[in-house]
């Protein structure tokens, strides 16, 4: 393998693995302010060893995700140092501003929080968590920015030889980050929601901590159906503005090899991807329109076309993206969000009858559906990165211009085996101790049976 | 003063900050295996477990200062951040693993009392902290030293490059400083018994400490070109630096630990000013040809760019200190074994 496969190999792994833990962050963090909100409010017990329960699985979960965080900021240097050098003067900013409001935030008051339990108070400590959840929110906007830029960039002047910031607005502005930010943070608190329903309906299930777990699976699923609902509004707003500014990667989305007026929408394709012969497929006619535009009539321009189109504008070469890797990607996302929608519509029907006891088979679908969303978000990103391709910044940057020049293909192999072998062992790590804390349960409660009843706050650790 | 001169200031400052508060970090991982040493196991674990919770609240905080530097040294000097990220490849593929180690260790070590799982986690904290202190002072040893960049400002050299005897020293003068400084951190932040094991370290490691720092400063006038552009005098900055690591040992002595604390911060902050001083107007210099050297202005972003930059940095950064301030506040008392432990 060249310099250049092995780059985006190692970039593939190490970003698929660093957001395997940030969806869970973004949304947990907040489920967690939430939880201990209710504490300080209700001032009931149950409240406390629930916030304390799930965020013991969400610092494991954190910690994974600042560590690895660190290689995707110093990886643009190291593998691709062209691209650092063509693009610095504008991608760099979003990520040492990230670095600046964000991850100091974040990372100061996580230790705040773990740590301060006897030092603050009961209010100021809930406050702590709500900074947290802030700052990671904030963090997935600043690198949402610098994304981006990568997909539609805005802002920039072409001089000295590389893209200079020429508008800041421009790109707190980007269309395409107004599309792609919601989308992610939905799925974030999605992705937590069913996190914490999975769990909440394994002790269920035993009856084990019934109370509290009833109360856990209450939040996620009140937030769980929002979320789903709006990942999917929001993933429909970005297949709008994607159709337009990057109109190769719906093409391929769709496997949409030649122009079709008015284009039907594909269901499945069975056959080979990679040229227009299906050998079976179901297209549902003027759906991609609707989809689209918002329309039946319309034209989406197919593959050949926009390979003619592109190498017109930019020259020759291949502008065609991995097909069957964005159409599939593409549909098991948008198959396993409708899914979520599905079962936390179910969750919510549960919740509101009280019906954990008589619908047990129903309950325990949400310990299985505990992977789906990690499924989602990984199509997802892997669609909107590899159908970027040709392009490192769309337009203006081929990947493989991008690559450093010094670094030799062994260099670049070996840190590869070398993060795949690290990663693989914290995965595990993290895997188990989350079994572990999981199978564990909550801290026992002084009156498990009497959790209902008020408490009085003098009695509960943390000191006023 | 230019746009560029502030830029190579605040990342000098960046750059500072991460020494000053996580050497400290640094030096507790280091000390790990041998601040806990005692004959009944269980007591060895409640040590780590005391030495790990006086940095616990803080590490990943101080740790956000390099990751903070790293990312402005992008956004101000893309050149700079590029030729140094891929020509120390290694080296960085080596610190960035020894972080994770230690990151993930620190919050592992005590989730499972299994003495498999705390001594692995305790040899990735251990190790990890060393590995990291050495190399960031290779790195920076380098740095001023100068290395093969071509006209391209590409780095030319290799691996073993870096490995030579002025960086190396460089690195074992940080591992040794950042040691002395985490012992004189925990005497301030424990008491007992591990404030006086602490402060029967302290003297020795201090001793050790003034002798590589010397030998560093000596060894700086022929393995950089600092004679030949600045000049004999050291200035003031490098003078002060090691008055105060003199001042420390004199405090030491006299078991004032936040005084001590202080020199040493002191001598560590004004190792690096001088070291930033030597490299000023360069960020990166060439050993082939001066010309070929990156400095401030052709390294560096457009004034645009810095100019948004600069005001986003004096929005924020007195914000970031005033926190992280108040988390050393909040924490401030003294811990000891018997103290309600957070795991």
């Amino acid at each position: 393998m060249d310099v250049v496969t092995l780059g985006r190999l190692q970039f593939g792994i190490t970003t698929v693995y660093h957001f395997f833990f940030v969806p869970l962050t973004i949304g947990l963090s907040f489920l967690v302010a939430l939880m201990e909100t209710l504490y300080v409010r209700s001032g009931k017990e149950v409240y406390l060893r629930m916030t304390k329960f799930w965020g013991k699985l969400f610092v494991i979960n954190f910690a994974v995700g600042v560590v690895t965080g660190i290689v995707q900021e110093f990886q643009f240097g190291m593998n691709w140092s062209e691209y650092s050098r063509f693009v610095g003067d504008i991608f760099g900013a979003p990520l040492a501003i990230e670095a600046l409001l964000a991850f100091f935030l974040e990372s100061t008051f996580i230790g705040l929080w773990v740590f301060g339990w006897d030092k603050l108070s009961k209010g100021l400590h809930a406050a702590v968590m709500w900074v947290v959840a802030i700052g990671v929110n904030v963090s997935a906007f600043w690198i949402l920015i610098a994304n981006s830029f990568m997909q539609e960039p805005v802002g920039y002047l072409l001089r000295n030889g590389r893209a200079e910031m020429h508008d800041f607005w421009a790109l707190l502005t980007n269309p395409n980050m107004w599309v792609m930010v919601p989308h992610t943070i939905s799925a974030g608190f999605a992705t937590a929601s069913f996190f914490v329903m999975g769990i909440s309906a394994y002790h269920l299930l035993r009856n084990q901590h019934v109370d509290l777990f009833k109360r856990s699976f209450q939040v996620a699923a009140i937030v769980g159906v929002s979320a789903a609902v709006l990942v999917a509004l929001n993933g429909h707003s970005q297949a709008q503005h994607i159709v337009n500014s990057q109109p190769m990667k719906m093409a391929a989305a769709e496997a949409l090899w030649k122009t079709e007026e008015p284009a039907s929408f594909s269901l499945l394709t069975i056959g080979n991807l990679s040229q227009s012969g299906d050998v079976f497929s179901i297209r549902i006619p003027r759906m991609l329109c609707l989809i689209a535009f918002d329309q039946l009539d319309c034209q989406v321009l197919g593959i050949y076309d926009l390979q003619a189109q592109y190498e017109n504008e930019f020259g020759p070469g291949n502008y065609i993206p991995p097909v069957a890797v964005i159409y599939w990607t593409f549909r098991i996302m948008v198959g396993v969000g409708f899914l979520l929608i599905g079962l936390a519509l179910w969750g919510v029907f549960l919740v509101m009858g009280d019906m954990f006891e008589a619908r047990r088979n129903g309950l325990r679908l949400f310990v299985w559906a505990i992977p789906l969303p990690y499924i989602a978000n990984t199509c997802g990103w892997i669609m909107t990165e590899m159908g970027r391709f040709p392009w490192a910044v769309y337009g203006l940057m081929k990947i493989e211009d991008g690559v450093s020049l010094v670094v030799a293909g062994g260099s670049v192999l070996f840190s590869t085996l070398v993060y795949t072998l690290v990663y693989g062992l914290l995965m595990a790590a993290a895997i188990f101790l989350w079994i572990k804390f999981i199978k564990a349960g909550p801290e026992p409660a002084p009156k498990e049976q009497d959790a209902e009843m008020e408490m009085t706050p003098s009695l509960i650790g943390a000191q006023g | 003063m230019s746009l560029n001169t502030l830029w190579f200031i605040f990342i000098a400052v960046l750059y500072i900050g991460f020494f000053v508060l996580e050497g400290f970090d640094f030096g507790v991982g280091i000390l790990l295996p041998f601040l806990s040493r005692d004959s009944d196991p269980q007591k060895v674990d409640a040590k780590r477990r005391l030495m790990l919770n006086t940095i616990g609240p803080h590490w990943d905080g101080n740790e956000v200062w390099l990751l903070t530097a790293g990312g402005a040294t992008f956004a101000a000097f893309p050149h700079w951040y590029a030729t140094f990220f891929s020509g120390f490849y290694l080296a960085l593929l080596l610190l960035l693993l020894a972080l994770i180690a230690r990151g993930v260790a620190i919050e592992f070590r005590s989730k499972d009392d299994a003495p498999r799982w705390r001594s692995l986690w305790d040899w990735s904290i251990f190790l990890g902290s060393l590995v990291s202190a050495l190399l960031l002072g290779v790195a920076f040893g380098n740095l001023v030293r100068g290395v093969p960049i071509d006209a391209k400002m590409q780095y030319v050299g290799g691996f073993f490059n870096l490995l030579n005897p002025y960086a190396l020293l460089a690195g074992v003068a940080t591992v040794v400083a950042f040691t002395l400084y985490g012992a004189v951190f925990i005497s301030l932040k424990t008491d007992g018994e591990m404030r006086q094991k602490a402060h029967a370290l302290m003297g020795k490691l201090w001793i050790a400490s003034v002798i590589v720092l010397a030998a560093l400063l000596v060894f700086t006038y022929f393995q950089t070109d600092v004679l030949a552009r600045l000049g004999a005098d050291p200035g003031v900055i490098p003078i002060a630096g090691m008055a105060a690591m003199l001042a420390a040992g004199y405090f030491i002595r006299k078991r004032m630990e936040g005084w001590s604390f202080v020199m040493v911060a002191i001598g560590i902050a004004f190792a690096l000013v001088t070291m930033f001083m030597i490299l000023y107007p360069r960020v990166m210099i060439s050993s082939l040809d001066p010309s070929y050297s990156l400095t401030i202005t052709n390294a560096s972003s457009s004034p645009y760019t810095l100019r948004v930059m600069t005001i986003v940095t004096l929005l924020f950064l007195p914000l970031v200190l005033v926190y992280q301030a108040w988390s050393y506040w909040v924490f401030r008392k003294r811990l000891t074994t018997e103290s309600r432990m957070v795991y």
